[in-house]
């Protein structure tokens, strides 16, 4: 069985060069850095806080956020690294404020792992995500991935929406590299859990509930 | 190697970080347990779909209004220099 790696991208040589104009002052610069990152920003800020208008807030206090402090940025890790740990935070105090009743936090682990544990084991249809119309796919992910929590999901999202390396996403959380894997284990294993039974092959049937 | 072996080891596996021969181990498990092949295929297919199911994108429009309303502010927030922290008046 094959495996699969993600997507990551290379660094443009010209990044650091934007981020040094950044510095000194071009607005130009910085502009272009938004450009590049601004909807990764966007889709981790709505897969975190589950809510448009704070996702859209949280882009825009996150690039702020950068900007002003783009002198603090040491230049040891990739600058959308750093732009991703901004806007996790922001994410999360959006998601606080929304839920003032939990507590929400990276370090939030569930304690037992049995809702890890697959449950479900039937094969699924060859291609799953041709038994839905684009918009019923995007419900089925959208409300499943929402399941999780937010630890979860923030980890799963970084790792395999977007690509970041587990040291990366460990960067990015401030967490350690085994507890990135732990993380994204229980998260991979518990959304295919609950897309199994959109998606489990049903012979004789056209695949659909 | 037991399911439950495996399974601590899926994630791993699934992104190729291991020795040559955790993964022999792995797969030579995976040759004869049907659950931890389907488990395997049904979790790398999560990945996938997630991966390329572009959910969240963020529309030309929204995403025209909200570069102009953050260079705005950057332009407004006294620069790079100050380090200042954001505040509520910015937004």
């Amino acid at each position: 069985m094959g495996t699969i790696q993600p997507k990551v991208e290379e660094p443009a040589s010209d990044e650091l060069k934007l981020v040094h104009a950044a510095k000194a002052g071009d607005i130009s610069a910085f502009e272009e850095l938004v450009k590049r990152y601004d909807r990764n920003v966007f889709r981790i800020a709505q897969h975190i806080t589950q809510n448009r208008e704070d996702a859209e807030d949280v882009v825009q206090d996150a690039f702020l956020k950068a900007y002003q402090n783009l002198s603090r940025f040491q230049e040891q890790s990739k600058f959308y690294t750093w732009l991703v740990r901004i806007a996790v935070n922001e994410a999360l105090m959006r998601l606080r404020r929304r839920r003032p009743e939990r507590m929400v936090s990276l370090d939030e682990d569930i304690k037992t792992e049995d809702d890890s544990m697959p449950r479900e084991v039937a094969d699924w249809a060859p291609n799953p995500e041709q038994l839905y119309s684009q918009g019923e796919l995007k419900e089925i992910l959208g409300k499943t991935i929402q399941g999780l929590p937010p630890s979860f999901r923030t980890v799963f999202v970084l790792r395999d929406v977007e690509g970041l390396s587990t040291e990366e996403t460990a960067d990015a959380l401030d967490l350690s590299v085994p507890a990135v894997k732990s993380r994204l284990l229980r998260a991979r294993l518990q959304l295919r859990e609950r897309l199994s039974k959109y998606f489990k092959n049903r012979v004789g049937g056209d695949g659909k509930q | 190697m037991t399911c439950s072996e495996f399974l601590k080891e899926l994630t791993d596996y699934l992104d190729e970080s291991m020795d040559a021969q955790t993964k022999a181990e792995l797969e030579d498990h995976l040759q004869w347990c049907h659950n931890c092949y389907v488990v395997c295929n049904t979790t790398k297919m999560t990945i996938e779909i997630y991966r390329e199911s572009h959910l969240y994108e963020l529309p030309d429009d929204l995403r025209g209004r909200l570069r102009t309303a953050i260079v705005s502010k950057c332009k407004g927030s006294g620069g790079v220099a100050s380090g200042k922290p954001a505040s509520p008046e910015s937004k």
